[in-house]
């Protein structure tokens, strides 16, 4: 059963770069400057050199062999060019990319443990009034509050971005969370467990909370993607050189081969995070 | 379809929303001045009568600009709720209709499509147009792609509801009875999908409201002079003049308040996000 999954998670990720590595080259190409060098209006240069300079870029000028050649680059490591920071798209990723998933890993973590603690309370004191007042003002506060301004009060605080992004992903992870913890803690054989006396603790754990986690583990996921989308203002307002930076700075630059190549690889780990999840969900779900 | 009854603090935020609605679509009576109009002898003033939320730094009026971006934002982020359903139920609705192959085709391009972190997917379709657009260009642009990019996660729910729809016994028969497949989309389809249309169309405003303060803050929004609450935002990164004019905070405020009325409007806890 794993290994077909397995077989379908890998074609839906390969399909996926192929798709985003096709899309990724016609925004290179459709984008501003393409084809166009900057050595060109050196009024010092002759005939004769500009025409050598045209001929280095008339074989873009060919569709389809520039997209072989960008999808065989993928393939090789070679991301392409930043025009706006003049390094390859590689070396700077290989540089970024460590403290943002560095971030993003206590960010998910920390978002996951806050938004599932919350929860388990809100199960916990189920019956008694107003339990659940906290939590939903403070998941409806954040979750009213855009990633930006999150970022913003924890820069006037000098508390780090990690933490941002946790405040980020709690809410939705609480809300999801409670639901199915909820909805668990009304099945029949919860009733049957607290009528033979179980203490409240087993039966939170035991038996509403275990059954839960699969569905729960698919938190991961989405987790995992709000962190990223999270990660660009948050790594902006607070000064972070990570990939979120590194994408804004690309965009304002309008420095589209850096951008979508970013935006590919955050897109490609997103999946590999989900198809880790389903796999995981998968092995755990008793056969039926 | 089922009504529910209005909490009473559902009362309260449709009070709320339409004061805010109000006054940003009376903001030419309530606000003295133009949104832009710069007055050089009151530069960063605190609140008076005369600006009830001071001035920038650039001596506009604070009051004004607030007005006129709760304006820009509330008409423009339903605008692209519109679009991103409308876009949603076209291809949605087609999938789940025409089913087999179709169907499958488009649900693995809404999956891939969904797999796109929205944020860096909204800043490189922004980056691909220009950028030192006039005011009026930025505010359409920033909208647009918001509507045009937003269409997924209601096309998955649209193209589940009119596959349900579509299964359903009373269009078999009303198939069985000979009726054309036109008559048939609009006598009993699109009234039966209007209720799941309206609900994506009321989800979708707060998440494109959020994301147009996102790109404001980042500069990618709407352009200078215009006012949007994004990028009146952009004022609170300077933690020294919070401090000193708390009442800088009034478009975080604001924005806060009407989105989290538009959450107690909605309640839709159970809803995996995108």
């Amino acid at each position: 059963m794993l290994l077909p999954m397995l077989l379908r998670q890998a074609r839906r990720i390969l399909l996926t770069a192929l798709l985003g590595g096709l899309l990724g080259a016609t925004l290179v190409r459709l984008g501003p400057g393409f084809g166009v060098d900057e050595r060109e209006i050196d009024s010092r240069l002759n005939a004769q050199s500009l025409q050598a300079i045209r001929a280095e870029h008339a074989r873009d000028n060919n569709i389809g062999l520039f997209y072989a050649r960008y999808l065989s680059g993928i393939v090789h490591g070679d991301l392409g060019f930043s025009r706006s920071l003049n390094r390859p798209v590689s070396e700077l990723l290989k540089e970024r990319l460590p403290l943002t998933l560095g971030s993003l890993a206590y960010g998910v973590v920390g978002g996951i443990s806050i938004g599932l603690v919350l929860a388990l309370g809100s199960v916990w004191w189920w019956h008694a009034p107003g339990s659940d007042l906290v939590p939903a003002v403070l998941t409806g506060l954040t979750l009213a509050l855009p990633a930006a301004l999150i970022a913003l009060v924890f820069l006037w605080m000098g508390a780090g971005g990690r933490w941002a992004i946790a405040l980020v992903v709690f809410p939705h992870v609480y809300r999801y969370a409670k639901n199915l913890l909820v909805a668990a803690y009304h099945a029949p054989h919860v009733l049957a467990a607290e009528a033979k006396g179980l203490s409240p603790a087993r039966v939170l754990f035991a038996h509403v909370f275990t059954p839960a986690a699969p569905q729960l583990a698919a938190l991961a996921g989405i987790s995992v993607s709000l962190a990223f989308g999270a990660s660009i203002p948050i790594e902006v307002i607070c000064d972070t050189p990570g990939v979120g930076q590194l994408a804004w700075k690309a965009a304002l630059d309008r420095d589209l081969p850096l951008l979508v190549n970013i935006t590919v690889l955050v897109t490609l780990m997103t999946l590999v995070v989900n198809a880790c999840a389903d796999m995981a969900l998968a092995r755990w779900r008793p056969a039926r | 379809m089922t009504h529910t009854r209005l909490t009473r603090t559902q009362k309260l935020a449709i009070v709320v929303l339409a004061l805010v609605a109000v006054a940003s679509l009376g903001a030419g009576y309530l606000a003295p001045s133009s949104y832009s109009e710069q007055y050089r002898d009151a530069i960063s003033a605190a609140p008076s009568g005369r600006f009830l939320l001071g001035t920038d730094e650039l001596g506009r009026d604070r009051f004004a600009r607030l007005l006129y971006g709760t304006r820009i934002s509330l008409l423009l982020a339903p605008a692209a709720a519109f679009l991103s359903t409308l876009i949603a139920a076209l291809i949605g609705g087609t999938a789940g209709y025409l089913g087999g192959r179709w169907e499958r085709a488009v649900t693995a391009g809404i999956d891939l499509f969904l797999s796109l972190p929205w944020l860096f997917l909204l800043l490189t379709a922004r980056a691909l147009l220009p950028l030192n657009t006039s005011p009026v260009t930025s505010v359409m642009i920033t909208f647009l792609l918001l509507g045009c990019l937003g269409w997924a996660m209601p096309a998955r729910i649209i193209r589940a509801g009119t596959r349900t729809l579509v299964d359903s016994d009373y269009l078999v028969q009303a198939r069985a009875g000979g009726i054309s497949p036109l008559r048939l989309f609009w006598r009993h389809l699109l009234p039966n999908l209007r209720p799941i249309l309206l609900a994506q169309f009321w989800v979708s405003i707060p998440v494109f409201i959020l994301s147009e303060a996102n790109l404001g803050l980042l500069g990618l929004g709407v352009s200078e002079p215009l006012p949007s609450w994004g990028a009146m935002l952009r004022e609170l990164e300077n933690y020294t003049a919070v401090l000193q004019n708390p009442w800088m905070l009034a478009p975080a405020g604001l924005l806060v308040a009407v989105v989290c009325c538009l959450q107690l409007l909605l309640r839709t806890e159970d809803r995996i996000p995108c």
